[in-house]
């Protein structure tokens, strides 16, 4: 930057032909940008729009009515449920964890921090298999759930459990890097006025992380309304009762009901454009609040 | 602070050192955040993944032994293990690409296009899945014109590749990008001050100081394939010893019961996911050092 504006300054052409040694030709920039777009279309925007295009190739009418059909309803409804609980126990255990770590110093921090990111590294299916072993009618707690009348597997509790499991790191790991980078100063400075520790929680510490609580949430929910092979292993896929929304469209596609299943997935898509679009609001919000001139 | 070697500014600093001790015990809260987050951590994920691996252990090794080692589980990890590496070396490249050209060049809709990198992230796996076989199956908007050369890709390990390359598609990219949006300008001008050409600054200035970041990228990208399941499944075909993925043996051997089974496959895949969580850990920690 520097010796390109000094450069600049002094002679025109010389400047021309720095530029020119830390770019490339227009050619070459071209075939790249050619090139990236090329792949991003194939496995991005393709996908995308055949989804799309096979939800609503027949109409609004047959779009709606697949999606207004009560095994498509009592799949959207046991999904809301489970993310209706899963979300807030990931939201507080998120903003527990990511306080603990970023206000205080104790011994083996990374540890933590590495546990916190360990079920994303889990295949789902082994997710999904752990809950078997423990609670299913040949596991662990198989005889003894049995015998009190409890069902947990190829039932909602065990759907709610695996969905637990494999959001857990996503809240956390928006928050954390953000508080340890505000550190403590204004919530110590709060504490010292006299605030509470609830009320600098919710009046300083809060506004500090809003947005990027809401991009965890918002993650948070989008892979739980997704989550698939932990799900398909735990739910039995019974009809009306322990179909989800992703295990839904999987029976319609096997079902040859492919308009149906594009119809429920087309929900799922908008969800995540949502998600993404509400990521680069932020993004953007983020550069905007930025002194000018600070690159950081 | 004035670092004078004078007695009232000792006191001055040892006063602040002593203010500084007392206000870390002034923020609240340690013992319930603490708590609560390793009770959670324990009742949800400990404990049950002790189960899943204290179960299998009191297995005898000769039955651990079979299950793992039966021809259809390899020709699984066989084919998991190379279409995630297929998969994960396709996005090292084009994902470098992309990153570059969003980090370095502009043109209309960039903006639109950063953000849509995220989607395979978003969009739940089952989607991808039939997003995936419908465009590629031999009627598809892609698979038709790939049947007149006589490539197949759905039902056959190709569609593996192509749904695991899908999948790992934003982490290469994500982890390049911050990387190469902090490099010095400088460094490219006095490569080029020197007299190396474009292409030689690139190769020996430019992709050296993205390398651990590739890799890292490369990793994730990888860890993420492999235990892959709903995006494959549709694609695969699933036909036993030529599209079988480990996940979907795990699957269907939860299916009929055989927990045994299911549980030994599975803590060879949880093995396999530590050691590449210890690896991308020790990747990422080489890609912060080479940033200070």
């Amino acid at each position: 930057m520097t010796t390109q504006t000094l450069v600049h300054v002094a002679n025109p052409e010389l400047a021309a032909r720095w530029r020119r040694a830390t770019e490339e030709p227009a050619w070459v920039r071209w075939t790249l940008i050619g090139v990236a777009l090329t792949f991003l279309a194939l496995f991005l925007v393709l996908p995308l729009a055949v989804v799309l295009y096979g939800a609503f190739e027949q109409g609004l009418q047959v779009w709606w009515a697949a999606i207004n059909e009560p095994d498509a309803l009592a799949a959207i409804r046991l999904s809301l449920m489970v993310v209706l609980i899963v979300v807030p126990i990931n939201l507080v255990f998120g903003v527990a964890a990511a306080w603990a770590i970023a206000k205080f110093e104790f011994r083996g921090k990374p540890i933590l921090i590495s546990l916190i990111d360990m079920p994303f590294a889990i295949s789902p299916v082994v997710v999904g298999l752990i809950f078997v072993i423990l609670f299913g009618s040949q596991g662990w707690l198989g005889p003894w759930l049995a015998a009190h009348d409890l069902r947990i597997i190829f039932a909602v509790p065990g759907i709610v459990i695996v969905i637990a499991f494999g959001t857990l790191p996503f809240i956390a790991r928006e928050l954390i890097p953000l508080m340890q980078q505000q550190g403590k100063e204004e919530e110590e400075a709060s504490l010292t006025l006299g605030a509470s520790g609830w009320k600098t929680f919710w009046y300083v510490t809060l506004p500090n992380i809003k947005w990027g609580l809401i991009y965890g949430v918002i993650l948070c929910n989008a892979r739980a309304l997704g989550e698939f092979g932990a799900v398909a292993v735990v739910s039995g896929r019974i009809r009306g009762e322990t179909n989800t929304m992703p295990l839904h469209i999987e029976v319609l596609y096997n079902e040859y009901m492919f308009t149906a299943a594009f119809a429920v997935s087309s929900l799922l898509t908008g969800l995540a454009l949502v998600t993404i679009a509400v990521k680069s609001f932020i993004e953007w919000l983020d550069e905007r609040q930025r002194p000018a001139g600070d690159s950081h | 602070m004035d670092a004078n070697p004078d007695a009232n500014a000792r006191d001055h600093f040892e006063v602040n050192m002593s203010t500084a001790t007392r206000k870390r015990r002034v923020i609240p809260g340690f013992g319930l955040t603490m708590g609560f987050s390793l009770l959670y951590l324990g009742f949800i994920f400990l404990i049950p993944v002790g189960g899943l691996l204290l179960y299998t252990s009191m297995m005898s090794w000769e039955d651990f032994w079979r299950a793992v080692s039966h021809p259809q589980v390899v020709a699984s990890y066989k084919l998991s293990f190379s279409a995630s590496l297929i998969g994960a070396s396709i996005n090292l490249v084009f994902g470098a690409l992309v990153a570059w050209v969003l980090v370095r060049y502009s043109f209309p809709g960039k903006k639109v296009v950063d953000a849509l990198v995220d989607l395979p992230f978003a969009l739940p796996t089952a989607v991808a899945g039939i997003a995936l076989v419908t465009l590629y199956a031999s009627t598809g908007w892609v698979g038709q014109y790939l049947t007149i050369f006589g490539i197949k890709v759905a039902y056959t390990q190709l569609g593996v590749v192509v749904a695991l390359t899908y999948i790992g598609l934003p982490f290469v990219v994500r982890t390049v990008q911050p990387v190469l949006e902090d490099l010095e300008a400088e460094r490219e001008e006095a490569s080029a001050s020197l007299g190396a050409s474009r292409f030689t600054t690139v190769r020996r200035v430019i992709l050296p100081s993205l390398l651990p970041a590739l890799l890292t990228g490369y990793a994730l990208a990888f860890a993420r394939a492999v235990g892959e399941y709903g995006s494959v499944v549709f694609i695969s075909g699933n036909m036993p010893y030529r599209t079988e993925i480990t996940p979907l043996l795990i699957v269907a051997k939860a299916e009929q019961y055989d927990y045994p089974g299911a549980a030994a496959i599975g803590t060879v895949m949880l093995i396999a996911a530590f050691l590449l969580l210890l690896l991308i850990n020790g990747l990422q920690w080489w890609t912060q050092r080479r940033g200070l």
